[in-house]
């Protein structure tokens, strides 16, 4: 298993720089948006957090059709499907190598971003950490998407649709504990505490998917 | 050690490709699938390989130590039509990866993988990158990858096309070896490969539209 | 032993040539049933009074509290299906949660509409962000994304199991949806919406409610048994076809 999460990560980082595709992706979604609402400073400050999570949102659907299809391609999906290992802990190790190759880099570029749009260091703390904890849940949610189209030749776009209705509860608490963080009444824990369940109860839901949706769409 | 298939049957969509294919093998069979494109060679394989559900049958491993509910396709290597090789690592790290993964099937050892390369004929390239190799040079360490790891079936499907004739000879070689150390094969294919004692089995292919579901 | 005779009888409806035979019988009746109940609840749906505050419009209510029902007990239908195709693999589940997605998005679509309809006289505007009007958004844009799945897979069986994956992945996030949308909603507005709850509503507008609610219910189950009965005839036509051209290029070869 180990040696799948080594040979993920490697291929992560030669195969044509998928992971900074997203990233670069990220930065440009962000970047445009003061094009579309205004150099407004106090604007941007205020509506910073949900910009960059929804950037990364975004980004983080950009690599996920790929997830299973380039092993479905070469034929090493069939060899994984055959081993003794539970699937699901396949899919679940492919899952973390996906998203510290795509996740993680999107969570290390959002203070950059946070600067961008002129959000406080408690803002842009609060904002990473909730990345942090909030991206792994959209993996493996998109894990789901990723196998259920994995026999489709153009299956990028419909993994987004079906992900997307999924993952707003994620954006929802991602954003909403951003914002608590900065703004006083409301506090930080409750949300933030619901969003690490969320991601808990993904990291469950999504491999469980994945697999049965991987043994069913093989063929 | 035994490979038993019983009444398998299998579709492909709607089209019921075969039905009641049964047969045993022992240590040391080997069994040639034949028959022209489309016939259901590969999915019979798949289905062996437990990569298709059949609508029909079963596919079970009996040996001294193998647990009763053992699914029969972690006894099995399987080589198909694409290589599970990704063109952007190394050769090495490609083998040194299924190596680990695999793992060894209870009574047997795999080689290593500068062996496992020799023993394809193409020792001193295993530092290149996969996606350099030429076609035929691919297919061999496609096939390098069922000697890194021990298992007592191999499951071949067209282990050879694309193949030129001393390539050829060393797959035979290789069969011949896994045959007389007690292992299993299994192999469809166009072209003879040149094992003597095989068995064979002719695919005719469609057995008639699944009409009774609907 | 009263069980296993039900599961023979069940397994005998499963039965596609028997389920035809079945729908053949029972769509009519249903059919007028469905179209009696419509004529009672509209009949009482417009001769109640309007409400002294909303006037006429509650009248919209009629049709987009069932149709928001529906909506929900749809999905639910297509998630018992999806369990059917999964466990069971039998073909008429993956026809009925195949049957199902067009209907579920046309009922969502209908409680949308109407909502926004109503929408503009209570609340002025056409759309609002409240947490009912968000979830079943949401649901719909499920629906979409599920016939999408199910339109761009070639392989009846293939394309029923991953989407019965799928459905069921949603089942289980719906509460989850629900619940943090409700949270945002909250947090976003609070409860400044005027909300009809069950409590509240008058006897006079009850009944009418009851009956239009039971006469869309049955207008599903009409119309998802007649979707069933058109996708087995569909899939029985492709294989014949399928069969004849088998069939000629064997002559060919010969």
């Amino acid at each position: 298993m180990t040696a799948l999460l080594l040979r993920d990560l490697k291929l992560s980082v030669r195969a044509g720089g998928g992971a900074l595709i997203g990233v670069l992706f990220f930065i440009t979604v962000v970047a445009v948006i003061p094009f579309g609402v205004g150099p407004d400073l106090n604007l941007l400050s205020r509506i910073g957090p949900a910009i960059v999570w929804i950037g990364a949102l975004l980004s983080s659907l950009l690599g996920l059709d790929r997830m299973f299809q380039t092993d479905r391609e070469d034929g090493s999906l069939d060899l994984l499907l055959m081993q003794e290992h539970p699937l699901v802990l396949t899919v679940l190790v492919k899952c973390l190598a996906h998203w510290i190759g795509n996740g993680l880099p999107l969570v290390i570029a959002s203070p950059l971003l946070g600067l961008f749009m002129n959000m406080n260091e408690v803002a842009i703390g609060a904002t990473m950490l909730t990345l942090l904890v909030g991206t792994p849940a959209l993996t493996f949610i998109g894990a789901v998407g990723a196998a259920v189209a994995v026999a489709l030749p153009r299956g990028g776009l419909l993994v987004s649709i079906l992900v997307l209705p999924l993952a707003v509860p994620v954006l929802i608490f991602g954003v909403g504990a951003s914002y608590a963080a900065v703004e006083d009444p409301a506090p930080f824990m409750p949300p933030f505490l619901i969003l690490v369940a969320i991601t808990m109860f993904f990291a469950v839901l999504g491999p469980l998917g994945a697999a049965l949706a991987l043994r069913n769409a093989n063929d | 050690m035994r490979l038993i298939a019983e009444n398998l049957s299998a579709r492909r969509g709607e089209d019921l490709l075969f039905q009641g294919i049964s047969f045993a093998l022992e240590a040391g069979e080997c069994l040639i699938l034949t028959g022209r494109n489309g016939s259901g060679k590969s999915t019979l394989l798949r289905v062996i390989a437990g990569l298709l559900r059949q609508e029909t049958g079963k596919v079970t491993w009996h040996s001294a130590k193998a647990e009763s509910d053992m699914r029969a396709a972690e006894a099995c290597h399987y080589l198909g039509h694409r290589n599970a090789m990704k063109a952007e690592l190394t050769v090495a790290e490609n083998l040194s990866f299924w190596k680990s993964l695999f793992g060894d099937f209870e009574g047997g050892r795999g080689m290593s993988v500068g062996e496992a390369a020799e023993a394809v004929g193409l020792g001193g390239i295993a530092h290149l990158p996969f996606g350099y190799l030429s076609a035929g040079q691919q297919r061999r360490m496609a096939f390098a990858k069922l000697l890194v790891s021990h298992r007592p079936v191999w499951i071949l499907d067209e282990p050879t096309a694309a193949l030129d004739v001393t390539a050829e000879e060393v797959f035979t070689t290789l069969i011949k070896a896994h045959l007389a150390e007690g292992g299993i094969v299994l192999a469809a294919t166009h072209q003879p490969l040149g094992l003597e004692d095989a068995r064979e089995l002719k695919m005719v292919g469609f057995a008639g539209v699944m009409e009774e579901v609907w | 032993m009263s069980e296993s005779l039900a599961i023979t009888k069940f397994s005998d409806l499963a039965n596609p040539t028997r389920f035809l035979a079945l729908a053949a019988r029972i769509l009519p009746w249903m059919a007028a049933v469905t179209a009696i109940l419509f004529a009672v609840g509209l009949y009482m749906s417009f001769s109640t009074e309007g409400d002294y505050q909303q006037g006429q419009t509650v009248k919209i209510m009629y049709i987009h509290v069932p149709a928001a029902w529906l909506s929900m007990m749809c999905y639910t239908v297509m998630a018992l299906s999806a369990i059917g195709t999964l466990v069971w693999r039998h073909p008429l589940a993956d026809v009925s949660h195949k049957a199902a997605a067009p209907l579920g998005a046309a009922f969502t679509l209908i409680a949308l509409a109407t909502g926004s309809l109503w929408g503009k006289p209570m609340w002025g505007t056409w759309w609002v962000w409240d947490a009912r009007l968000t979830s079943v958004f949401i649901l719909f844009l499920m629906y979409l994304g599920l016939i999408a799945l199910n339109r761009a897979m070639d392989d009846p069986s293939r394309a029923a199991r991953v989407s019965a994956i799928l459905i069921l992945v949603g089942f289980v996030n719906i509460p989850i949806m629900k619940f943090s949308v409700d949270w945002w909603n909250t947090l976003h507005q609070p409860a400044s919406v005027i909300r009809m709850g069950g409590s509240t509503i008058d006897a006079e507008f009850l009944w009418p409610l009851l009956v239009m609610a039971l006469a869309f219910t049955l207008l599903f189950f009409t119309l998802h048994v007649m979707a069933m009965r058109n996708e087995i005839w569909r899939r029985r036509v492709t294989a014949q076809r399928r069969m004849a051209a088998r069939l000629a290029g064997r002559d060919n070869v010969r």
